[in-house]
């Protein structure tokens, strides 16, 4: 939460576009949140007036709406359906190009150029989320070169959530609404100004550029305020008491039926999580067969592909798939990283075309199982 | 940002690179089966190239893709790479087509072999079934090369029919070894086959075992090894003194593009020798 | 295929040897997808100098007999003549790939399978006693064996490319079933039926377009068909019942306008010709 420190100060309203100078000044291009085909897109932000300023999201299973706020809060929006996944893990990663030579061949790496980029906006859970694709992809020996190439040129501009989506439930991941690290900068958004604390060094040089007020002890208690009863405005939580060994027990569970009645297997949930990580390998040659290119793309568990194994498919069923998912990113993702791979952000929920809900699916699984509560010879 | 380890932003190489090598000899082992014997084209490479046991490579093909196979050959001659492939998917099919001189590509070793510094000194009993024999040829290579090292080694192999054995004339080279036994058996025989006919499991009743100084290495298909390692188990051979080498699809070979999962493992990293008791529970699991 | 099995060595093969040779053929189709090959522009230079294009009246008068290494077949069949000439091209052709939906799934012109042909032959013609039309419009599978098939409304032109290029190097081509969503996602779009409220077939339509209509704001209408093949069973994708149940619960579409929905492009496909009949019997 929100630390009182010498690293904290209050930026007014007025003068936000000061934020976004300095961070241009310091190298950045800044990015943020703005308004695009009816929900919030990461894009290039300039002057204050790019932000959605005025605009809120309603977010419920399978429905997204802005509307008008009725005030001129800057980050009234909670989120769009991209956490910063696509920032250090990218939809698309050329890997390598591959060219012939006489009797061999040469492969190249392509590592993305590094451009300093601020992201400006970040909630609690895509903190999270992030803090959590380091875990996957800068973790032991083979920690992975492009995402860590686009990862060090990250600064990342937290906002701290003060309003609750009704599908939001990071409270009870212990991953919001308030940041507590990962990032450069947190903001907190008060009546007439942001509360300023800084995560790094980095964020500290921000800061000291900004040349701001400290922050009164009153400001930081009603920021205190604000993120915590947002954390009681949520309707939604995750039981995650008896995780993960409650899910390994309900694989045989009468549910997973249920669920596979209503899950399209169209991957939707995997491609906003901010977490997921799952990706393919495309080869593209060129028609001379002269030079290739290696590239990766975001793939999903909810894939025919994905659980190929020499001649058939050891998920062929939606119900086999959506057990995958469910059962990885609640209870063996645990066993692998150490946490739970969900942080609460509620993005599967919305952007479900079927408003699929994980919380209340989970629920239903660790309930007893309608096949186990029969007796032999019940119909 | 400085949360990320800076330790770690130093000393990253590449593991997607990928190295050169020709295929020196190709060695026919069924209609759609061959060996393809690899030297790496980099003579720096060929050299500090080492692989132990039970470990796989990621083989690509020019404008096509990767696959992983594991290595066949003896870990202590690793300036030749064996590599047994099935043409059955997309990769494979076209690599069916490559002779001697023709280009591959090699990633790795990449995953964890068969743990033979630990089994030292035991009797050693191999349980395997059709192509799935490959990943641990490698590994018996290893302990007829230090041969004294070892107790009794038993070797059972199970085809579904005479058509299917591989590596014939290994197993009749390993037959020769001192206490050495080898056991061959097909679900169904026709009149040229001279060997036990039934399922690998029923051999079991054929070997003598001191479960107590005994290490099971097995692989093959999942059945196999769901049904066969509980039947040892009532022998009395501790689930820990159990090793399989399990199989999924493998894209990265390094445990980040999530396709080889099985549980919690990544059987790209973690595996895909595993040890039985680990991974008991998860097999013949529908969907996992 | 008879040209050689080493990606690597694929110039020399063709110096060494006739270039494989390629047959474009059409039936009840509207030229749409020979169009995507010639707009290959660049490409179909190199394309012509890997092929020897041996039979393709849109683009040369020049036609030559079979046989053929590669054809590509547009358009469905519609008429007695028709289902008899597909017999003897498919003799002639060593590999047969259908392009675009009216070949793979029997096109929009598939809606006549559910209307009376000989009422439309009386309304439309003054004598239809002359006009040959058989009942029904249907796949070129229904006919003969196709190894490959590419979907939609037009084809995808680079798809098309890849495919061949990956059949010139003696590679089976990888065709992705998976679905738009996919797609659209890796595109940075927003979800048209999420944030908008549009019955958008993409969760259940195949991959390969990129994402085109949800890219420009609207729903994707199914012309890639169905995800992971036109063949259903019991939990398998797509799963076009859940599907249209949000359409109607969640969009508030009536019955008939589900029907419409599934029963289009590709209506005569399988799974979403029994999605269009289950909400026609509701209407």
């Amino acid at each position: 939460m929100v630390t009182a420190s010498d690293r904290c100060g209050v930026l007014p309203h007025a003068d936000f576009q000061r934020l976004l100078n300095v961070l241009t000044e310091k190298g950045y291009r800044v990015v943020g949140p703005v308004v695009r085909d009816g929900s919030v897109m990461w894009e290039t932000v300039e002057r204050t007036a790019d932000l959605p300023i005025g605009w809120r999201d309603q977010q419920e299973p399978g429905r997204y709406r802005l509307e008008q706020s009725g005030d001129d809060r800057i980050f009234g929006v909670v989120h769009g359906p991209q956490s910063l996944k696509p920032f250090s893990f990218t939809p698309r990663e050329a890997l390598l190009t591959i060219e012939r030579s006489k009797n061999s061949f040469a492969s190249v790496p392509t590592l993305p150029k590094s451009e300093k980029v601020a992201i400006l906006g970040a909630r609690a859970c895509d903190v999270a989320g992030l803090a959590m694709q380091d875990r996957i992809f800068l973790r032991d020996a083979y920690a992975d070169p492009y995402y860590q190439a686009r990862r060090n040129s990250m600064f990342v501009v937290a906002v701290n959530c003060t309003r609750a989506l009704t599908t939001c439930f990071c409270a009870s991941m212990g991953t919001g609404p308030g940041a507590t690290s990962g990032f450069d900068l947190a903001l907190t958004e008060l009546e007439t100004v942001f509360l300023i604390e800084a995560g790094s060094s980095e964020g500290n040089d921000i800061l000291s550029a900004l040349a701001i007020d400290p922050s009164s002890p009153a400001q930081i208690d009603e920021a205190e305020a604000n993120i915590s009863s947002c954390a009681m405005n949520q309707t939604r939580r995750l039981n995650t008491a008896e995780l993960p060994g409650a899910l390994y027990e309900a694989h045989e569970h009468s549910h997973w039926d249920d669920v596979a009645g209503r899950c399209l297997a169209c991957a939707n949930c995997t491609m906003v999580c901010p977490t997921c990580f799952c990706h393919t390998v495309e080869e593209t040659p060129d028609l001379t067969g002269q030079r290739t290119e290696h590239a990766r793309l975001w793939d999903s568990c909810f894939t025919q592909d994905h659980g190929y194994i020499h001649g058939k498919n050891i998920r062929p069923t939606i119900k086999d798939r959506y057990r995958m998912w469910l059962t990885h990113k609640l209870a063996s993702w645990i066993d692998q990283f150490g946490a739970s791979g969900c942080v609460g952000c509620g993005r599967c929920i919305t952007w479900c075309p079927v408003g699929i809900d994980l919380t209340e699916e989970l629920s239903a699984l660790l309930k007893p199982s309608i096949r186990t509560q029969q007796k032999p010879g019940q119909v | 940002m400085t949360p990320i380890s800076q330790a770690i932003a130093q000393t990253v190489s590449n593991p997607y690179l990928i190295q050169p090598a020709t295929i020196v000899e190709k060695i026919r082992e069924a209609d759609d089966i061959a060996t393809y014997r690899l030297q790496f084209v980099d003579e720096q490479v060929r050299r500090s190239y080492r692989f132990s046991a039970g470990q796989f490579n990621m083989v690509y093909l020019f404008g096509v893709g990767e696959v992983a196979i594991s290595i066949v050959s003896d870990p202590d001659k690793p300036d030749s790479l064996d590599h047994t492939i099935r043409a059955v998917g997309r990769v494979t099919r076209a690599i069916a087509g490559l002779k001697i001189g023709d280009l591959l590509g090699i990633r790795g070793p990449f995953g964890q072999g068969w743990p033979l510094a630990d089994i030292r000194g035991k009797d050693i009993v191999v349980v395997t079934g059709g192509l799935g024999c490959a990943p641990v040829v490698g590994a018996i290579e290893y302990i007829f090369q230090r041969r004294s090292d070892f107790g009794a080694v038993r070797i059972l192999h199970g085809v579904k029919t005479p058509h299917d054995l591989l590596y014939h004339e290994r197993f009749e080279t390993w037959r020769q070894h001192p206490d050495t036994k080898v056991y061959l058996t097909s679900d169904r025989a026709d009149k040229s086959w001279q060997y036990h006919v039934g399922v690998v499991t029923e051999l079991f009743h054929e070997v003598r075992i001191d479960p107590a100084r005994t290490a099971v290495l097995m692989c093959g298909p999942e059945i196999m090894m769901r049904l066969g390692a509980p039947i040892l188990i009532d022998r009395g051979i501790p689930a820990t003194s159990i090793y399989v080498s399990l199989e999924r699809h493998m894209e990265c070979g390094i445990g980040l593009c999530g396709h080889c999962q099985m549980g919690p493992f990544f059987l790209c990293k973690d595996g895909p020798v595993m040890r039985y008791d680990r991974v008991a529970w998860l097999l013949g699991s529908e969907g996992v | 295929m008879a040209e050689s099995d080493q990606p690597g060595h694929r110039e020399e093969a063709h110096t060494n040897r006739a270039r494989p040779r390629l047959g474009v053929f059409r039936f009840a189709s509207c030229d749409g997808c020979q169009l995507s090959i010639l707009n290959l522009e660049d490409d179909l230079l190199a394309l012509g100098q890997a092929l020897d294009i041996a039979y393709f009246p849109e683009a040369s008068s020049g036609m030559k007999p079979g046989p053929y290494d590669i054809v590509l077949v547009e358009g469905s069949i519609t008429t007695p003549e028709d289902a008899a000439r597909i017999l003897a091209l498919r003799e002639q052709a060593a590999t047969l790939i259908t392009i675009g939906a009216c070949a793979t799934a029997g096109g929009i012109q598939a809606l006549r399978n559910w209307a009376d042909v000989e009422s439309f032959k009386r309304a439309v013609y003054p004598s239809p006693q002359y006009i040959q039309s058989l009942g029904t419009s249907t796949p070129i599978s229904a006919h003969v064996q196709v190894d490959f098939e590419l979907w939609g409304c037009p084809i995808d032109k680079g798809q098309l490319l890849r495919v061949i290029t990956d059949l010139l190097a003696g590679v089976r081509p990888r065709l992705f079933a998976d679905s738009v969503c996919i797609e659209c996602k890796r595109r940075g779009n927003v979800c048209v039926m999420v944030a908008s409220g549009v019955p958008c077939l993409g969760p259940v339509t195949r991959t390969g377009c990129g994402a085109i209509c949800p890219s420009m704001g609207r729903d994707c209408y199914g012309c890639f068909g169905p995800t992971e093949g036109a063949r259903t069973g019991p939990g398998l994708p797509p799963n076009t019942a859940s599907l249209a149940n949000r359409f109607h619960q969640g969009l508030r579409l009536i019955p008939i306008e589900v029907v419409r929905r599934f029963r289009g492009i590709n209506g005569a496909v399988e799974s979403f010709k029994q999605e269009s009949e289950a909400w026609e019997r509701k209407t």
